[in-house]
Parts: C-alpha cells; sequence; structure tokens
C-alpha cells in the first residue's frame, strides 16, 4: 500500500482515480485528505490549497513584472491569440476564471470594442440619406453602448490578486462591463447556463481538482458556449525541451529572487508545469466533462497549449 | 509522505525569521575544545540538482528519489540548494539590483552569500583558530531581540557596550531581527559564519561610532571589507559611494576611508569577539583591545 501513496499525480487528478484515492486515503489514516503534489512535493489537498493560495498571496504585487521578465513579454502575445481566437462579437458574455490582474479581461474589453466600433461604423455607412437629427438621434441611443452589452466577469480564489487586478482596472481606465468576484474554480457562485465563453488562462494549473473546476465550467456555460483554456504544457522536441527546462529550472528560480524576493513561490511554478498533464490527457479529462469537439492549438512547439471545447 | 520530507515554504523570504528558527549547537560541543566534528557539507559541483528529467516520466522511483536528494540537501532551516549556474546567475542579478535599488537588502545579502565561498572559509578558519572564535563557533550564540534583556542592558552604565549599542539601536531605529537568514551558502557552518557577520554588523556601527545614514554605512562596509575579505562589502566600499554628494565624498576620502582602513587592517578578527559576554565592557576598552583607532571628530 506504500506505493499507492506514490501513484503518478495524473491518477489522482483525473478522477477515474477516485476510488484507488479513497482506498489510499483510508488505509494510510490519513484524516486530512487524499494526496496530491505541490510542484515536486507530495501533499494533502488541503494543504496544497493552502500553499497555492499563499504563493499567489505574495507573487501578486509582482505578477505581472514577473510575468514579463520569466517569458520576455511573449505571454502577451500568447493571451493576444487567445481573444483572437475567442473572436468575441459586441454582446458576449465572458467568465474569465482565475483571471487574478485582469490581462483577459482587459483584451476582452478591447477586442469588443473596436469591433463595436466597426459595427456601428458600418452601420453608418448603410445609412446614406438621414437627416441631421436622425443621424444625432443614432449617436445618441449607441453613445451609451460602447461595449454592445458585452460584459465579462473576472472571478479569482485569490483576494490579493484581486485587488491588484481592480487597482490596474482603474488605472488603465476600465471601468464599463467588467466585475470582479471571489470564487474559487472547483465551485463557482454562478447559476447554470449563464456564460457564453469561459476562459481560464494559466489558472487550471493551479486548480486542486481540475476535474471539478472542467465540471463546473460545463455547469455555468450556456448551450453552444465555449470553454478556452490557455495553459503551460509539454514540449516534444527533445533539444527545445531540454533548452526549456535549463531555463525553467536555472533562470526562472533566480529572476524570483532578484525581482521580487521571492525563490520559493517560482520554484513552485516551474515544478507546477511539469506535473500539468500534457495536451492529450487534458483534451481527455475536457471531453469527460461533457465537452464537444474539443481541439489543442499548441503555441511555441507546446511550451504552452490552448485548448477549446464547446457545450452542445 | 516522502521519507526525507521538505520543509513548507516560508511564507516571505524577506520576513525576519521567528524565534522558532533555531541554530542547533555543535553536537558535542560544551565542555571544552573536543576537536573538529565533521558537519554537514555538498559534494562539490552539485549540478545534479538541475531535475531536467520531470518525476512523471521517470515514473515512482524518480520522483521518490527526486524529492529525497532535495530534502536531504536542505542544511538547514531556510537552505535553498543551487547550482552553480543559478549562484552565477544570483550573483550577477542581485549586484545589479543591489545598485538600482538600494534599499533592496535583501540583494546585498543574496550578493554576500553567492559570492562569498572563499571569505567564508578564511573567516571561519580564523575563528576557529582563536579561542574566543572557536567558542562563539560551538555554541553558536544568536543576537536577537527575544536574546537580549534590553531593559537591563539599557540599565547599564554610559559608555558601555550594552548601554551604547541600545542607544544605537533606538537612535537609529533599528532591530537586529531585520537581519536576513541565509539561504544559498552550501555549507552549514559557514552559513552560521555569515549570519553571525551580519549579526555583528551593528555592534560594529557601535564599536565605530557610525550612523546608518549612507555615509555611515559606507565607512563601516570599508572596515568590514578589509576585516572579512567579502566581496560583497568590497564591491559595498567601492560602489556606495556614487550616491554622496560632493562634501560628504570629500570627508569620506579624506578622513574616514583612511582611518577605516587603518583600524581594519590594526584590529584583530571582530567575529573572535564574544559580544555577549561583553556588555558591561566599556567601548573605548573594547576598541584598544581590538584595535580600532579611535573614530575622527567628524560629523556622519
Amino acid at each position: 500500500m506504500a506505493a499507492a501513496g506514490l501513484c503518478p499525480c495524473r491518477a489522482l487528478l483525473s478522477g477515474r482515480g477516485g476510488a484507488l484515492r479513497a482506498l489510499c486515503g483510508a488505509v494510510r489514516g490519513l484524516a486530512a485528505g487524499p494526496e496530491t503534489h505541490f510542484g515536486f512535493q507530495t501533499v494533502t489537498e488541503a494543504e496544497r490549497r493552502e500553499k497555492i493560495y499563499q504563493v499567489f498571496e505574495s507573487v501578486a504585487k509582482k505578477y505581472d513584472v514577473m510575468n514579463d521578465s520569466m517569458t520576455l513579454g511573449i505571454h502577451r502575445v500568447w493571451k493576444d491569440i487567445l481573444v483572437h481566437k475567442m473572436n468575441p462579437s459586441p454582446g458576449t458574455l465572458l467568465l474569465d476564471v482565475a483571471g487574478g490582474t485582469g490581462d483577459i479581461a482587459f483584451r476582452f474589453i478591447n477586442y469588443v470594442r473596436s469591433a463595436r466600433e466597426r459595427q456601428l461604423q458600418r452601420k453608418l455607412k448603410n445609412h446614406q440619406n438621414l437627416s441631421w437629427q436622425e443621424i444625432s438621434e443614432s449617436y445618441q441611443e449607441d453613445k451609451f453602448k460602447l461595449l454592445g452589452d458585452s460584459q465579462v466577469v473576472v472571478c479569482d480564489i485569490n483576494k490579493e490578486m484581486l485587488k491588484v487586478g481592480k487597482q490596474k482596472a482603474q488605472h488603465l481606465g476600465y471601468s464599463e462591463g467588467l466585475s470582479w468576484v471571489l470564487g474559487n474554480a472547483e465551485e463557482l457562485p454562478f447559476d447554470d447556463d449563464k456564460f457564453d465563453v469561459y476562459t481560464i488562462a494559466f489558472g487550471i494549473r493551479n486548480v486542486t481538482r481540475i476535474d471539478l473546476a472542467l465540471e463546473e465550467a460545463y455547469r455555468v456555460l450556456k448551450p453552444g458556449g465555449r470553454f478556452l483554456c490557455l495553459e503551460f504544457s509539454r514540449v516534444s522536441n527533445p533539444l527545445l525541451s531540454r533548452l526549456y527546462d535549463l531555463y525553467s529550472f536555472q533562470v526562472i528560480p533566480v529572476l524570483g529572487e532578484v525581482i521580487a524576493g521571492d525563490w520559493k513561490s517560482y520554484q513552485y511554478l516551474v515544478e507546477s508545469i511539469r506535473r500539468f498533464p500534457p495536451q492529450e490527457e487534458l483534451k481527455a479529462m475536457i471531453e469527460d466533462a461533457g465537452f464537444l469537439k474539443v481541439d489543442y492549438q499548441n503555441l511555441n512547439s507546446g511550451i504552452v497549449a490552448i485548448h477549446s471545447g464547446f457545450k452542445l | 509522505m516522502s521519507r526525507c520530507p521538505r520543509r513548507p515554504p516560508p511564507p516571505s523570504s524577506a520576513a525576519a525569521p521567528g524565534p522558532s528558527a533555531r541554530w542547533p549547537p555543535r553536537p558535542g560541543a560544551r565542555g571544552g575544545l573536543s576537536g573538529p566534528v565533521p558537519h554537514a557539507r555538498l559534494p562539490a559541483g552539485s549540478a545534479g540538482l538541475s531535475r531536467a528529467e520531470p518525476p512523471a516520466r521517470d515514473g515512482r522511483s524518480g520522483e521518490e528519489e527526486e524529492e529525497e536528494e532535495e530534502g536531504c540537501y536542505q542544511l538547514y532551516p531556510g537552505h535553498i540548494p543551487t547550482s552553480p549556474l543559478q549562484k552565477a546567475l544570483l550573483a550577477a542579478g542581485s549586484a545589479l539590483m543591489a545598485l538600482c535599488d538600494p534599499y533592496r537588502h535583501d540583494m546585498v545579502a543574496v550578493l554576500g552569500e553567492t559570492t562569498g565561498c572563499l571569505a567564508l572559509p578564511n573567516l571561519r578558519d580564523k575563528m576557529k583558530h582563536h579561542p574566543e572564535g572557536y567558542r562563539i563557533l560551538q555554541e553558536r550564540p544568536r543576537i536577537r531581540l527575544s536574546t537580549l534583556d534590553m531593559s537591563k542592558l539599557r540599565g547599564l552604565p554610559d559608555g558601555s557596550l550594552g548601554r551604547e549599542y541600545v542607544r544605537f539601536l533606538e537612535d537609529n531605529k533599528v532591530s537586529p531581527d531585520t537581519r536576513m537568514p541565509p539561504k544559498f551558502v552550501d555549507d552549514e557552518e559557514l552559513a552560521y559564519v555569515i549570519q553571525r557577520y551580519r549579526e555583528v554588523h551593528d555592534l560594529m556601527h557601535t564599536l565605530l561610532g557610525m550612523p546608518t545614514n549612507m555615509l555611515g554605512e559606507v565607512v563601516v562596509k570599508w572596515f568590514e571589507a578589509v576585516q572579512t575579505g567579502l566581496p560583497m562589502c568590497v564591491l559595498g566600499a567601492a560602489f556606495g559611494p556614487v550616491r554622496l554628494s560632493a562634501r560628504k565624498l570629500q570627508v569620506l576620502a579624506t578622513e574616514l576611508v583612511p582611518w577605516a582602513i587603518r583600524s581594519g587592517r590594526n584590529a584583530s578578527c571582530i567575529l573572535n569577539v564574544y559580544y555577549e559576554q561583553r556588555w558591561e565592557q566599556p567601548v573605548e576598552s573594547l576598541r584598544e583591545e581590538i584595535g580600532i583607532f579611535p573614530p575622527p571628530a567628524v560629523r556622519v
């Protein structure tokens, strides 16, 4: 039974090992719950949630600076690609889970705003023989709908990350169509069939029960709704993989120490990336939750992957 | 759980260590010179911590090995094992960051740890070959608010080490508990040596009569550079003055630095003094004993 405690993380996470997990817990007499991983350590689920909360509490203020330094700004491109893939039209209701500092939310608002402007311009072009009165009226009624009823709800489990996000929104001038909710991806505080799109960018890796998060995603999406997940994934190219490992383990914790004064959190970050299921396995998990037409797109040879699925 | 349990990460590496961060005295230390005891040390060139293969690929055995290796290499509370490449990157990064933002004391500390690989063994040997220094290495005293009896020290006569030290702490509003614990020193004894050096720093200020403004700190750094040979002190002494005004630079160059260098050379090793047993000793007598010349009469 000693081996049971060391079963590979994927079995624990896939949900198929639920019964096995319960057995391990019972036999080893652990009151605190089943075992899971925190980076390369083995911990209970309760401990893992607590540790991850502390990690993000401590990195919140330097989160954006660190993202830029670690990825040399490339994370911005990844997030842009995600929103482009989403291609939201005005009137879309987006739920951005683990959206902390608001990167996806702000990009969504920008995208929808420019789509809305194009829409308005097209409308005006088609109205050729209007009187000045009618034109000014059409400007007025559209003035208050710059976003065209689009809305984004940013949900995060961590208060500090939300705080940083709200400050950023204020600083950058985002107020309309944006709301901030404290919530757990494994148990969302929303009703069924509410959202058009659900995104989770670089967040699902930190969720303790990924299967529950996927089920919740399925629940809160409207029929026809889309699930999008942007996350670090497995690099298959062996040469690139070695360079990536070298960079991850040698440079990133050093950057964490020098820039944020926090080695351990960034050590956790690179370890958690290695522990996360690869593309095909995540695709299977998403299908298990009930999504259809599940697919993934590798960015930068698999350093990052966007998984997409539909609730049909 | 794993056989060699890894400690949970501290909430913030910049936080002051609580009283629970004990420094265990050397085993078999009490009762005289019992001879050198072998201590925990990493094998040279431990680049095996590169962790290039994720445990999931290697299966169970890889995962177990990984955790054991990692856990057993943690030589003291707060120790983070690092490869030579990581140390080099840390040294460069912390030097740059300390220059850009002088309030990042943690960067100065990291610079000291990553570049002290030659100077620290030197210091440790100096301590070993001196009776008082040897005792300090065995007993491992710590200077912190929880171990100091502040009211007793305040009650000592003016001019005594204890009274002047407390006066220094209060005037400059500093506390001995803000010294960063070592993280990147791969030898448990050397980690204590650098911790002792950090804790004795405030006493240096007291003995040299220097406040904690930029000028005072630079003077103390010159003294410490000569005394310890730590590259971090040398760099601090060389680059610290760039932020000073011309007038202060002049005072520094003409009076303070020559005095600091002369005193540093003349004085015996400052880590070989068991300060905790000398609170009652007058500062001037201690200065004479160590070999520090009286400070020049300049306003710092």
